[in-house]
């Protein structure tokens, strides 16, 4: 098989029209304006997409909602990896000439929904761990991180959780659109009250309500396009687990795959990238996946965020839009580290734009730790 | 989750569960364990998840063994879980080599009280008529 390795680019990005607390504006809602913008963004409009990719709906709801009717279609759904995932599906989609604009689209009203979304009861899942209270991600992501302080030791851990919340903050105060603003100090952060110890509040991500879309398309199409082609370098999908009882190891996530085949296809390595942006559902969730990823070895992670040197003005820029912690997350937040990532490859970012950004690294993490995907893009 | 009456989530018990929650009513915990590897298993499922043999059999478990991690949950996930907070969600490794799902009990929710890799053993909490859950506590 032929390397799909710059066989597409992604030439439009965006969100919804307002992100946060949007309770006037419903899920679908959030895809097609979503939707709209990205194209907007891209210099296409609706009719040229021929490729529909989503995750959390059945996609002829999302495609009719959206007044569509694809030739391709994808509703890989695993958690919030699956937007990142979408990249790659898109590219051998186009690759392989089933669809030429492949729109990825979410939408989710996390905060204000006006019904829950209901599980599947009849899951092992449900079965099993739910009783015992084990229901939503903090707590699942909170059994993982005891196990990683049990081996790595609980003080480093926790200055690990700490060096990250701050420094997301810092990020999230030089994005307009993020929903947390506010300076935290890390006084602040180990004050915070307990949600799953050793979570606390400030552990764990926003729920907010929001969407974002990407448009993937051909390198002839990218190219007589008004913005620079942001190429896709390298993907890669991954998931070794469904519920967090199941996970063969609590300190290693599925980007153990996903980093080093992503930045294989790529034809880089880890010192080559300028920006990552890895999905910040808990602090815990970025230490254990820059290891996951190989930026740094198993437990290295507490030494390599140390000092703030992800934050702004930091040697290691990384979720630069103020991530999933304090910009936004609706629930599967997959995407939007995707969007920042191409607007700092276009240099696009202006307050918190990272210094010469032409590679960059997207990891994404849904579930309970449970799937990875990674893409590596970069400008010419 | 030590005090109040249960009003959480219920398993949907599954055909390839019902022997497994009817030996949990008797008080006692059952796994499943492959024939072809040798190795027990959990949740039960008639294939074996580490070779893929469908020669699998139950197995009664003894009930102990260590805990693997652990989580001390303050904010209750659901309305149903309100009137027991603090409590503690863990995963327990088996003497036989599964590792479980699982609430500690009998043990101060807190983390100067619980270590992983402590000893513990099996009891059973009766929460309704029809469902029994294996918890643990320490030894």
């Amino acid at each position: 098989m032929t390397s799909t390795s710059k066989a597409a680019a992604i030439v439009g990005v965006a969100e919804s029209d307002e992100i946060g607390l949007v309770p006037h504006k419903s899920a679908l809602a959030h895809h097609a304006e979503a939707a709209h913008n990205a194209l907007e963004d891209a210099g296409l409009t609706r009719s040229d997409v021929d490729g529909l990719l989503t995750a959390g709906y059945v996609n002829y709801d999302l495609a009719d909602y959206l007044g569509i009717a694809p030739r391709y279609t994808d509703t890989t759904t695993v958690g919030g990896a699956s937007f990142v995932i979408h990249v790659g599906h898109a590219v051998n989609a186009i690759a392989n000439g089933l669809c030429e604009v492949a729109l990825i689209t979410h939408g989710q009203a996390g905060r204000s929904s006006r019904a829950p979304v209901p599980r599947d009861p009849n899951l092992p899942a449900a079965m099993y761990e739910m009783p015992y209270g084990m229901i939503g991600m903090p707590i699942n992501y909170s059994m993982a991180a005891t196990r990683y302080m049990h081996v790595y030791g609980e003080d480093r851990a926790r200055q690990a959780m700490a060096e990250i919340a701050v420094s997301t903050r810092k990020w999230a105060q030089l994005n307009p659109k993020a929903m947390m603003r506010d300076p935290m100090s890390f006084d602040d952060y180990h004050n915070s009250r307990w949600i799953a110890w050793p979570f606390h509040l400030l552990d764990c991500c926003l729920v907010t309500d929001a969407g974002a879309a990407i448009v993937v398309t051909t390198p002839e199409r990218a190219r007589s396009l008004p913005k620079p082609p942001v190429w896709v370098l390298g993907h890669a999908e991954h998931h070794d687990h469904a519920g967090i009882t199941t996970m063969p190891d609590l300190t290693v996530t599925p980007a153990r795959v996903t980093g080093p085949a992503a930045l294989g296809m790529a034809g880089v390595t880890h010192g080559d990238i300028d920006l990552t942006m890895i999905y910040d559902s808990f602090t815990y969730t970025v230490l254990v996946t820059l290891e996951s990823l190989g930026y740094c070895g198993p437990g290295e992670g507490p030494d390599f965020v140390a000092g703030q040197r992800t934050a702004p003005g930091g040697d290691f820029p990384l979720n630069t839009s103020g991530g999933g912690l304090s910009y936004t997350h609706p629930g599967m937040y997959g995407i939007f580290p995707v969007v920042e990532a191409v607007r700092q490859l276009r240099a696009e970012c202006g307050e918190r734009q990272a210094p010469d950004v032409s590679l960059a690294l997207v990891n994404g993490t849904g579930g309970a730790l449970s799937a990875t995907g990674t893409i590596v893009l970069g400008v010419e | 989750m030590t005090s109040g009456a249960y009003q959480g989530p219920l398993p949907v018990k599954q055909p390839e569960s019902d022997f497994y929650w009817e030996k949990a009513q008797a008080h006692e915990l059952w796994l499943r364990r492959c024939n072809a590897c040798g190795q027990s298993y959990f949740y039960p499922r008639d294939f074996c998840p580490n070779c893929g043999s469908r020669d699998v059999s139950w197995a009664r478990a003894s009930g102990k063994g260590t805990l693997h991690t652990f989580a001390i949950v303050h904010r209750a996930p659901v309305p149903a879980f309100r009137d027991h907070v603090p409590f503690v969600v863990a995963m327990v490794d088996l003497e036989e080599g599964a590792r479980i799902p699982t609430n500690l009990v009998g043990v101060e929710p807190d983390p100067e009280h619980i270590e992983v890799g402590m000893a513990v053993e099996v009891a059973f909490a009766d929460v309704t008529d029809e469902v029994t859950l294996p918890v643990f506590r320490p030894v």
